[in-house]
């Protein structure tokens, strides 16, 4: 069995680092996501082709070979040295700031184009529209898909113990060398995953309430342990099917 | 919705079509082949059906009428056992549909005995429902092959002479995407009789049609009620179609049978100012 | 910059040997992740609360926890009590039990689009249950998910390095050995673009089809 002092030498603080690098590289992505996602509606072509690029560069990317990349590569080609959580961070900042940016890219296409022209009307700059009128009602949209990519990219938080990150997963796998025993820690770390998810879910289902409460429209249904499925559930067509980010 | 107590007491049985009805002098078989005894459904709060008691005859056709909600296509989707009574039992042909006797009691019946009533009901659906994945012949053949266990030949050979009997030979090899709404309500009706059924549910077979459509599917059903001695329980607000092939018409409201008579004297002479009053709004 | 073609000269014999191998784990992994998905599917709408609910915890577990922790256990706890398997059998299994969670999800959306009236017209025809599901609403499910599954393919091409951590030597496995056997970096700038050259288009091909399927149906 894991001894008291190996789960507090090593389990607890890869907790905490788990923790860190899912805020950070969520931080990181949503910032991509939203500059990327509003780029690729822009009215000049070079900006939507360059903000295109990046999209389709990163969705093609394994985040695992970018962390080996940044943390290997870059410092031999470019003379520059990562932290390896900071190359972490950034792998996966960068790869799920794509994902989300194709979410805030649907999300302003689907606000009425009555919105955009009221706003015209009303002598507001492009940015004043972007952000009084046309972010706040898309908001409330992205939320929900946000919230699959968010688990996404906690588990893709595991990835960072192959670059020596000590993560719960690198934990986990220096208590089963220690220990000779696999089961528990395994078992114990997809449970801990899980459980983090699942706090995640209701983070964002509380995020979502007043998202759409602030636009005025009625709260999604559905008390705090509704449902035992973590996600929306995915519509009917491939859009919605793969609006989780994982695939596309 | 309903309130049994300001509604008439809903009649026991519809034997007198038999002597008024307008053609069915030919097939006056006469025995009892549906049966609905105090069937009452449910949905939530509202009472569709309650306490329902009526029986069909063999051979003859029977129109449901009323407003909508009276609870017509209730009674069709009861018999095709897409829905289940709260109370009440229905028989078809003297056995019962959603029970069986076990050591002399009725139990909720099994999906083996739920099956074998099942082959003595055929239904036709507002949205035809013809399966888009398999080309008009196939959705004739389809359960003759894997219900009835016929030949491959046998159930092509059925399903092309009823193919004709609807006008839509030259179709066979065409999917249902590439017909008209009413040629598709057409195949449905070839493929519910491709099976042979003693009942036909018609369930308001024309609403989906455009209007230049309804005619053909009309000509249809009326050639098959002339010349088939198959029964058949129609719910349809075309009430042309309704006169010239019923030998009963029975008229709804609030899950009960307001009145029934032959349809002469229910389309002239209603007794029931709720049927003069639904009559006036639709013929 | 840093950059020596001599090296990606010498990589190359081990790249295609990787490429090989992820591709048959890629293969070998969706063929499971779709038969598999189905399966889920399936019982999600099972009559039975002892069928439905159990399988329906565990796809939700399986989908919301991490592959790379998922390959560790398949590959040091399963053993313990089961069979011992291959670093890329155990990769393969891994790839396919993780995806099949995604494609249960899109069968589950495919089959709810299966309109209610096909459902009705099989039963008025008194069709048998399995004949239902394999001659009516099968047919017309898979239809619809197809470009959903493709991107699911995809995704699983991003993550099957992953497979790489239990000792299955994939195009990343290869970069990984190569690079550290040489002291040089370049196997990994050549893998990583090369699966941007292989997802890319496999991408475009989905939305092709996606558009196809749409106008068709």
């Amino acid at each position: 069995m894991m001894t008291q002092g190996m789960f507090e030498n090593y389990f607890l603080p890869g907790v905490w680092v788990t923790v860190q690098v899912t805020l950070f590289s969520a931080a990181l992505a949503a910032v991509v996501a939203l500059i990327v996602g509003t780029l690729r509606a822009s009215r000049l072509w070079i900006v939507r082709f360059l903000s295109g690029v990046y999209f389709e560069l990163f969705r093609g990317t394994s985040a695992l070979i970018l962390m080996f990349w940044l943390v290997f590569a870059v410092p031999l080609m470019f003379r520059w040295q990562f932290a390896p959580m900071y190359a972490g961070v950034l792998a996966l900042g960068l790869t799920y700031g794509a994902y989300g940016s194709e979410v805030v890219r649907g999300a302003l296409a689907a606000v009425p184009v009555a919105q955009r022209e009221a706003g015209v009307a009303l002598g507001f700059t492009r940015f004043q529209r972007l952000r009084r009128i046309e972010l706040p009602q898309a908001w409330p949209e992205m939320v929900p898909p946000f919230n699959n990519l968010l688990i996404e990219l906690l588990k893709g938080t595991a990835l960072v113990s192959t670059i020596m990150v000590a993560d719960m997963t690198y934990a986990g796998n220096l208590v089963r060398i220690g220990s000779n025993e696999s089961a528990p820690v395994y078992t114990l770390l997809l449970v801990l995953y899980f459980v983090m998810a699942f706090v995640l879910t209701r983070g964002m289902r509380v995020l979502e309430r007043h998202a759409k409460a602030g636009v005025g429209q009625a709260p999604p249904r559905g008390g705090l342990w509704s449902r035992l499925a973590l996600r929306e559930s995915a519509g009917e067509g491939s859009g919605a099917l793969t609006a989780g980010g994982a695939a596309r | 919705m309903s309130s049994p107590a300001d509604t008439p007491q809903t009649p026991e049985t519809t034997d007198s079509p038999r002597e008024n009805g307008g053609n069915g002098e030919s097939r006056a078989n006469g025995s009892e082949l549906v049966r609905f005894t105090n069937v009452t459904k449910r949905f939530g709060d509202v009472t569709v059906l309650d306490r329902l008691d009526f029986h069909v005859e063999t051979g003859k056709h029977v129109t449901l009428i009323g407003p909508s909600g009276s609870g017509k296509t209730t009674i069709l989707r009861l018999l095709m056992t897409l829905l289940t009574p709260d109370e009440g039992t229905i028989t078809v042909d003297g056995d019962h549909l959603n029970h069986e006797e076990r050591d002399g009691k009725l139990v909720k019946a099994g999906e083996k005995h739920v099956r074998e009533v099942r082959k003595k009901i055929g239904m036709v659906f507002q949205q035809f429902n013809l399966f888009p994945n398999m080309k008009v012949l196939r959705n004739v053949t389809e359960a003759p092959v894997h219900v009835l266990g016929l030949s491959k030949d046998e159930a092509v050979e059925r399903a092309k002479g009823l193919i004709e009997l609807v006008g839509l030979s030259e179709h066979l090899d065409k999917y249902p995407s590439q017909l008209s709404g009413g040629q598709q309500q057409r195949v449905a009706i070839a493929r519910a009789l491709a099976m042979r059924p003693q009942v036909l549910l018609l369930d308001e077979v024309t609403s989906a049609l455009d209007p230049e459509l309804v005619a053909g599917v009309l000509d249809v059903l009326r050639d098959i009620a002339h010349t088939t001695d198959i029964t058949m329980l129609c719910v349809t607000h075309e009430m042309g179609f309704a006169r010239d092939i019923s030998d009963c018409v029975m008229m709804f409201d609030q899950g009960r049978v307001v009145e029934f008579g032959p349809p002469d004297k229910m389309f002239s002479e209603p007794e029931h100012e709720r049927t003069r009053e639904f009559l006036s709004t639709v013929l | 910059m840093n950059w020596d073609w001599e090296v990606v000269d010498d990589f190359m014999p081990r790249f295609w040997d990787g490429l090989a191998l992820t591709l048959q784990a890629l293969v070998l992994g969706s063929l499971i992740a779709f038969a598999l998905g189905l399966v889920w599917a399936m019982a999600q709408r099972s009559d039975l609360r002892a069928i439905r609910w159990p399988v329906t915890a565990f796809t939700e577990f399986v989908r919301n926890t991490p592959l790379l922790v998922q390959l560790f256990f398949l590959f040091y706890v399963v053993p313990e009590w089961g069979p011992s398997m291959s670093p890329l059998t155990t990769g393969i299994i891994g790839l396919g039990l993780h995806y099949s969670t995604y494609t249960a999800e899109v069968y589950r959306a495919g089959i709810g689009g299966v309109p209610q009236g096909q459902w009705e017209a099989a039963t008025a025809l008194n069709l048998p249950r399995v004949r239902t599901w394999t001659a009516v609403i099968l047919p017309q499910a898979i239809r619809r998910v197809v470009p959903a599954l493709g991107n699911y393919v995809i995704a699983m091409l991003k993550d099957s390095p992953m497979i790489a951590v239990i000792g299955a030597l994939e195009m990343f496995g290869e970069a990984e050995g190569f690079s550290n056997e040489t002291f040089t970096t370049e196997a990994y700038t050549i893998v990583g673009v090369a699966f941007i050259v292989i997802a890319y288009p496999a991408s475009l091909l989905i939305r092709l089809l996606e558009r196809r399927l749409v106008l068709t149906s």
